[in-house]
């Protein structure tokens, strides 16, 4: 499946050229969740503090479906969250 | 500390000691309790009974960090109601150390064009001296504040406000220099800069020269409240070196408001703006990486900020355009009008700095004369020319001057975010719902500074709460802006929130900090209720000025139109929002 991935902040290292925030396309197998998401872009998952899902948080455990939009950011917007 | 009290009317002033009744308060506690008590509630806020009453924190000018702030109180022309607005500039600090703890301006010259500064220095107590200011009006500031420094002595510090405030504006600020004696430091909002220059008061300079410094009643109990402060900065994802507020400064928030569908956009028609990334704190860093050739971090508005949000923003000639490129002002002047040309919202920044506008007031209101098709929606140019119309004072200049408000109804628009005549920031009160009650419910008009609900509902800060969802939310409001009325009267910017609401030996200290400085021996509790006693005369007043419950309200727009990503409508009860203040 085609998911629509935007990555935040210090984020924008794994995308180099790229401005911070610009979406871009990624494939997914079939029923993976944000944490495969951000396994797969080589994301340190200690660092990821808030995932959005079409304009909602959700948890690394979320099953993401085709034509989702998911944002990752580190810990920018707060200390605490998931 | 000492209490100066400046007449216009004659160019007199009296310095006595705080009056008793005024000894435990500071910043917006003491302005917000002057304007109740001495400000006839029906007065005109251009007139000669309104008041403009400065006052530093109860912990500016110490070695507390981040704690240069000054609050600006009155009767604001925007809102007809009791105002308080605060900036952070060495000018709080100085204002603090001369053991200032109060400076109103009473008064109104009789002659009008005729403007003044004063001169205040320490002469074994404070000491006003006036000059004629009338060569310094209708000019940039950026013009201004040199001539100001080589007068006086480049260890001043300068408070003004710019040709728009002597237009006599709704959206016209107070502002303060910053640290490179810049004119760029405002307290923006709700139109205190024509509140002072209503009073042909055009400059207070300050020069601290001789001065005693602030007297700490308990000095190793304010140190450990300092400490512990410092500790929470500096620890904190959002507060410390090279987290998000210095490396990206405050527009870091641009991307995350526009993922959860809460970035106000094209006038409050959307959640979402596709240009947001390059507009966003991480292209203003990564704009000036390449225009400077190495990575700039972001530096301090005013003398001991530890958190340094301010950016400075430069053309591709690597030459300044703008400092500073805040959230709000990028939000204000882009997103909602639709504009992603970042070069041209620093342009547009820097142009409200150069003749004194409210960037917040004056992007809402282009927003608006852009719905009613004075220019189409994406005009960066067409919004520049705007900014000058008003800074020059044509007829079109002076219906913006006069607010979102004002505006909405010269062209009759229906979709206009204010609230009791004060329009929106930068937080979309359909797809954050606390937010919204802090909108509809502060004494100050819509202010999301007033009760920062964003810090749980988007940001993580204090726990986690759904941003759509109003369950609950009249309640955090309630305690956000009791909070916040408290933290706007120590002197410390509202920034440090993030830390100490997360970290809670960083809010112990600063309740250390405070009882270090007076004396007392306050408590948490103590804390909410001195911010909640602050309301409550904020409130009186508003209410004695026509301005009850009733005006605790969204406009109709936000109940009826539902707002794309969400397609969500502000759905809070009307009781909810009377709620917040009947049970304070």
């Amino acid at each position: 499946m085609k998911i629509q991935v935007k990555l935040f902040a210090s984020f924008g290292r794994y995308r180099p050229g790229a401005l911070p925030g610009m979406p871009f396309e990624l494939e997914l197998p079939e029923g993976a969740t944000l944490r495969d998401l951000i396994h797969q872009l080589g994301l340190p998952v200690e660092e990821v503090k808030v995932c959005f899902v079409n304009g909602r948080v959700e948890e690394l455990d979320y099953t993401l479906s085709e034509g989702d939009e998911a944002g990752i950011f580190p810990p920018i917007g707060g200390g605490c969250l998931p | 500390m000492y209490l100066v009290r400046v007449n216009m009317t004659d160019r007199t002033y009296q310095v006595t000691d705080i009056p008793e009744a005024y000894r435990h308060l500071a910043g917006r506690g003491f302005t917000s309790s002057v304007v109740a008590a001495e400000v006839p509630p029906l007065c005109h806020p251009l007139g000669p009974n309104n008041k403009l009453v400065f006052a530093p924190g109860f912990v500016t000018g110490t070695s507390a960090p981040t704690s240069a702030r000054c609050s600006v109180g009155g009767k604001s022309p925007l809102t007809g109601g009791i105002k308080e607005a605060n900036a952070g500039s060495s000018w709080a600090a100085d204002l603090a150390v001369m053991q200032i703890g109060g400076l109103i301006i009473e008064g109104k010259p009789s002659k009008k064009d005729e403007y003044w500064g004063i001169h205040i220095t320490w002469d074994g107590k404070p000491k006003v001296e006036f000059f004629d200011a009338t060569q310094y009006t209708g000019k940039q500031l950026s013009q201004v504040f040199p001539a100001i420094y080589e007068k006086f002595g480049e260890r001043i510090s300068v408070c003004s406000v710019g040709a728009v405030a002597e237009l006599g504006y709704s959206n016209a600020g107070v502002v303060f220099n910053d640290q490179e004696k810049r004119p760029t430091r405002y307290a923006g909002r709700g139109g205190l800069g024509s509140v002072m220059a209503s009073k042909g008061l055009k400059f207070v300079v300050l020069d601290r020269a001789g001065a005693p410094g602030v007297e700490i009643a308990d000095k190793a109990l304010f140190e450990e409240g300092r400490k512990k402060m410092i500790d929470a900065l500096r620890s904190h994802a959002i507060t410390k070196p090279k987290g998000g507020l210095n490396t990206y400064g405050t527009a870091v928030l641009i991307n995350i408001m526009n993922e959860a569908g809460g970035l106000p956009t094209r006038n409050f028609s959307s959640g979402r703006f596709e240009g947001a990334p390059k507009i966003a704190g991480e292209a203003i860093f990564e704009t000036v990486k390449t225009r400077k050739g190495k990575e700039i971090y972001n530096h301090a508005c005013s003398p001991g900020c530890i958190i340094q949000c301010s950016n400075t923003y430069y053309d591709e000639n690597g030459e300044e355009i703008a400092s500073c490129v805040e959230y709000e002002s990028d939000w204000a002047l882009g997103a909602n009008c639709g504009i992603d040309n970042l070069d041209d919202v620093a342009r547009m920044v820097k142009l409200c700095n150069e003749y004194g506008l409210d960037t917040i007031e004056t992007g809402t209101t282009i927003a608006v004369a852009m719905e009613a098709g004075v220019i189409p929606f994406g005009d960066s140019k067409g919004a520049i020319n705007l900014i000058h119309e008003m800074g020059k004072g044509t007829p079109l200049g002076r219906i913006l001057g006069a607010g979102t408000a004002t505006t909405g109804r010269v062209y009759g628009v229906t979709r206009v975010p204010v609230v009791k005549g004060q329009s929106m920031p930068a937080y979309e009160p359909r797809a954050v719902k606390g937010i919204g009650i802090t909108y509809a419910t502060t004494t100050m008009g819509a202010d999301h500074t007033a009760g920062y609900t964003i810090a749980p509902e988007i940001l993580g800060v204090m726990g986690k709460q759904d941003p759509l969802s109003p369950e609950g939310k009249a309640a955090l409001s309630r305690a956000f802006q009791a909070t916040t009325a408290f933290i706007d009267s120590t002197g410390h910017c509202l920034f440090i929130a993030f830390a100490i609401l997360d970290i809670a030996s960083g809010y112990q200290g600063m309740i250390d900090e405070v009882n270090g400085v007076l004396g007392t021996h306050w408590t948490a509790d103590d804390v909410l209720k001195h911010g909640a006693q602050i309301l409550k005369t904020e409130r009186k007043f508003n209410e004695a000025a026509g301005i009850g419950k009733e005006a605790d309200r969204m406009p109709e727009f936000m109940k009826t139109e539902p707002l794309p990503p969400h397609n969500q409508v502000f759905d809070v009860p009307d009781e909810a929002l009377d709620s917040v203040f009947s049970e304070l």
